[in-house]
């Protein structure tokens, strides 16, 4: 790889995004093991836990940001492919526990003795071997992002129509992920997990491994964005965005883009769910709620539409806000916080804080060269 | 009833005569099944009442009604029995003089759930006769359900004089019920019997014929089977109506919760994801409201919901002309900001709602006149169904009456078509944006105190209905209102016909998935604005 496609792939701020991401990577782990309980320095693993949370979100929001921010697809239903790919690692951390279970059965999951099942459904076949887990956690949300999308885009259903139906099919989830004989476990979901690949997951030491492993994966997803939206296919993408049947004139087949980007942006969203699952040890049907779906439309909205680093940022500061408030006295007051904050960032601050340091940098730096280019219309929203 | 009534006039006047001699000396069959009644023995109880109902003395009625109500005492040394009446006064049973002082020993005659089962085949075989056609068809019904077969006499009895069309037909199923079951009547009168309880038709028959012991006469046996065909058949019919009917009740529950949205997201294109938090302000304005009426002026209650009515469409009304002033029309032509705003509005409004009144569910009274039930045929109506029914339609058409003649309904209608244009004509579009959001929101209220009614009035009440309205809207069609009745009542039945099948969770999927597809075939709805624009 030449010097040119590095640095197309990673301007100034996603270079400090890496920076940052990589830093944090190994002072938390550090930190959390190495600094003595009692220094000042010391991060604990419940701290360690919440970060792996974050990160897990955060990759949510970009896998978001890939399709609102540059092809103009706003998913009300992104949780649902999170939960997938939550609940494919549930399985596959389930069939771990084996006979450590309270029934101690080999072979079913707690809750499928207590129903009196007397055998494994055909869909949790496999699930005990890692690597088939792993393949489920990218086929059962590309798969259904590439069923719905394929009729969504062939038939060209768009903007708010689109939105609306993705948050029906997530609702339509949760629904049936609720019922018991789903064999999902009912409401009560998959919990109680044991160790993943050999090692305790409530172990300190597989904590911070796992919020490595979450670092790394946001960074593989950040760079693949990053690939898909300086390409040439990133460009066609921005266009549907602006004018869709323009596009589609000039003779781009829209939906076989669309269609792309929206299976892979399910796939991202699987993993960031299949990593949150053993973090946080408990996956059950409301994380398909259209509440959790447009929450995270939020994050990347507060940090920036259409600006890859601002989805992460935002996913941060959102949770960092929520977790400040919801463990507190404050938590009543969290839900107005929220709420204001969908408010005033589409009424005050529509690009997002850092699409706003941006356009703000662009603006001065235009200035400094021709000050008149300053009056100059900006790209459309 | 003459005869009937000369016999008891003489009765009485025996009894009269024999009124100084009753205490020492027996007089007559009620007498001496009276005197059953006072050993506390249930089996001389038991034969006492037999004694009484065949003893076809008018005054039976009274004592066997106070006896199932625990109203009859008795003293063992004297060997009289007393009624109490509701008031607590005492009288003989026998002579029907009122008593001053009962003695020392008396009791309450017992029972036990043998006598009180023969108590309640006695009673409805004397009810039979009751002057009432109500009582006399709940006794006919009693001893349809009971086939005792001691009823026979009276029943036979009762159908000579009946003349109310009603209470005969019961009386002749009820006796066919006693034929088919008995063992003494003939093959003809048992095919005959089946063919009486076949026209009746409903679950009871149905139970009836087929409870039927197998080692009747194969005459029998087939008429029984072809009649229990044929019942069945005719439950399948009504119990499709039964769903048909809750179909159409859900249905206008859709319609009342995406009505407002059909003006809100259908006429103007904005996507209002506080929509059912309007629908959960009028509902908690009906609250308000019947806590004011409670505890200031309890006599208006049945009024409630007609006072709730306007003041919900004020509340809600005004609610959303603040937010369109507020939030909306910064965003229009920002379709997808609109729906974060307005879902980050939604949250806020059922925190606000939460923190007022508290986060658990309030407690609604329904009004007299929209208590209760009544049976059309084999379907079971409920009042405050069926009123919201009326309630939807209504709406329905005030609305479109007013989007029809009124000036500002024809002003909504410009803007919409053509905003510039209708600026040119001199019509103030963003005032007229206000009042259109206004209404939409208003009529999103007024569905709030419908739904109040059968729903759990709770800050979570809007968000079971947002995704649902949409459904509607979508399905329906944007921008017709129409779109939006037939799309309710489509999903409303298709709904309630599923569930059967399905279970209501599996049906809501279904109808969900059914709808994702439907919306590929036709992405604008069934009722489609047709226009040339590439994009609409």
């Amino acid at each position: 790889m030449g010097a040119f496609p590095l640095t197309r792939l990673l301007d100034r701020s996603s270079a400090v995004f890496m920076i940052l991401l990589a830093a944090f990577a190994v002072v938390i782990p550090t930190l959390n093991l190495l600094a003595p309980a009692s220094s000042g320095l010391h991060v604990s693993t419940y701290l360690v836990a919440l970060f792996g949370k974050y990160i897990c979100y955060a990759m949510l929001a970009l896998s978001i940001d890939l399709i609102w921010g540059y092809a103009g697809i706003l998913s009300l239903g992104h949780g649902a492919f999170f939960a997938l790919g939550g609940y494919a690692m549930g399985m596959y951390l389930m069939r771990q526990i084996g006979t450590r279970g309270v029934y101690a059965n080999p072979i079913l999951p707690d809750f499928m003795v207590f129903l009196n099942w007397q055998e494994l459904p055909v869909y949790w076949y496999g699930f005990n071997h890692f690597a088939y887990a792993a393949l489920m956690i990218f086929l059962a949300p590309g798969l259904l992002a590439f069923v719905f999308g394929w009729f969504a885009f062939r038939s060209r259903v768009t903007g708010v129509y689109l939105s609306i139906i993705t948050q029906a099919m997530t609702y339509a989830l949760m629904l049936g992920f609720f019922r018991n004989n789903f064999g999902f476990g009912g409401n009560n979901g998959l919990t109680d997990f044991k160790d993943i690949l050999g090692f305790n997951v409530q172990a300190e030491t597989t904590r911070n491994a796992l919020l490595v492993v979450s670092c790394v994966a946001l960074a593989i997803c950040f760079l693949i964005c990053r690939a898909v939206v300086t390409s040439k296919f990133g460009k066609v993408l921005v266009a549907i965005r602006d004018a869709e049947t323009r596009t589609r004139f000039l003779g781009y087949r829209v939906e076989a883009y669309k269609l792309f980007v929206f299976t892979l942006s399910a796939c991202m969203a699987g993993v960031a769910g299949a990593l949150y699952v053993p973090q946080v040890g408990i996956i059950n049907p409301s994380e398909f709620a259209p509440g959790n779906s447009i929450e995270a439309v939020i994050w990347v909205a507060v940090g920036g539409r259409g600006t890859l680093t601002g989805a992460v940022l935002g996913a941060f500061v959102v949770n960092y806000a929520k977790t400040f408030f919801t463990t507190g006295w404050l938590a009543p007051y969290w839900l107005f916080v929220l709420g204001g904050l969908f408010i005033a960032v589409t009424l005050l601050l529509p690009r997002g804080i850092v699409g706003t340091y941006e356009w703000w940098r662009a603006r001065r730096a235009e200035r400094q060269v021709v000050p008149i280019a300053a009056q100059a219309p900006h790209a459309a929203e | 009833m003459h005869g009937f009534r000369d016999r008891a006039l003489a009765l009485v006047f025996a009894a009269g005569v024999l009124l100084f001699g009753a205490a020492f000396a027996n007089a007559g069959p009620y007498e001496d099944a009276l005197a059953g009644l006072t050993t506390d023995s249930f089996s001389d109880t038991a034969n006492a009442i037999n004694a009484l109902t065949a003893s076809a003395d008018p005054r039976t009625g009274a004592v066997l009604e106070a006896l199932k109500d625990q109203r009859l005492l008795y003293s063992t040394g004297t060997k009289r029995v007393f009624v109490k009446d509701k008031s607590d006064r005492l009288t003989d049973a026998a002579t029907g003089q009122p008593v001053a002082a009962p003695p020392a020993d008396t009791g309450n005659v017992r029972l036990n759930n043998r006598v009180r089962g023969m108590l309640d085949a006695a009673l409805g075989s004397l009810t039979l006769m009751a002057k009432e056609p109500n009582r006399r068809f709940d006794a006919a019904q009693a001893v349809f359900k009971s086939r005792d077969a001691g009823a026979l006499p009276n029943i036979d009895k009762a159908l000579e004089k009946e003349t109310d069309a009603r209470v005969r037909k019961a009386l002749t199923e009820a006796r066919a019920a006693i034929v088919l079951t008995s063992g003494e009547t003939s093959p003809e009168d048992k095919i005959a019997a089946i063919a009486i309880i076949r026209d009746r038709g409903d679950q009871d028959a149905l139970g009836l014929i087929d409870g039927l012991p197998a080692d009747l006469p194969p005459a029998v046996r087939l008429a029984a089977a072809s009649a229990s065909a044929k019942i069945q058949g005719n439950l399948a019919v009504w119990s499709a109506l039964q769903n048909a009917w809750y179909g159409l009740s859900l249905g206008s529950v859709l319609l009342l919760a995406a009505i407002g949205l059909a003006i809100t997201f259908g006429v103007m294109g904005v996507i209002n994801m506080a929509h059912g938090e309007m629908v959960m302000l009028g509902a908690y304005t009906t609250f308000v409201v019947q806590e004011y009426i409670r505890a200031y002026n309890p006599a208006l209650f049945d009024y409630s919901l007609i006072i709730a009515v306007p003041l919900a469409f004020t509340v809600a009304g005004a609610v959303g002309i603040a937010i369109e002033r507020g939030i909306i029309r910064f965003l229009y032509g920002r379709p997808l900001e609109t729906l974060l705003a307005t879902w980050g509005l939604s949250l806020i409004l059922q925190q606000a709602v939460r923190t007022v009144f508290g986060p658990t569910n309030k407690e609604v009274g329904n009004p007299s006149w929209m208590s209760g039930a009544f049976e059309l045929g084999g379907i079971t109506i409920t009042y405050n169904r069926l009123w919201i029914i009326c309630f939807a339609l209504a709406v329905f058409v005030a609305l479109l009456v007013m989007l029809r003649l009124t000036r500002l309904g024809l002003e909504m209608r410009a803007v919409t078509q053509n905003r510039t244009m209708a600026a040119a004509m001199g019509i103030r579009t963003a005032r007229i944006d206000a009042l259109t959001f206004g209404l939409g929101s208003g009529i999103a209220g007024i569905a709030g105190v419908a739904l109040s009614q059968i729903d759990n009035v709770s800050p979570n009440l809007g968000q079971g209905y947002i995704i649902d309205s949409f459904m509607v809207v979508v399905f329906g069609g944007v921008g017709n209102l129409w779109g939006t009745l037939v799309g309710a009542f489509t999903l409303g039945i298709a709904n309630k016909f599923l569930e059967p099948y399905a279970g209501a969770v599996l049906g809501k999927i279904a109808i969900l998935v059914l709808i994702i597809l439907f919306i590929q075939k036709r992405p604008r709805g069934m009722f489609a604005l047709k226009g040339r624009a590439v994009e609409a």
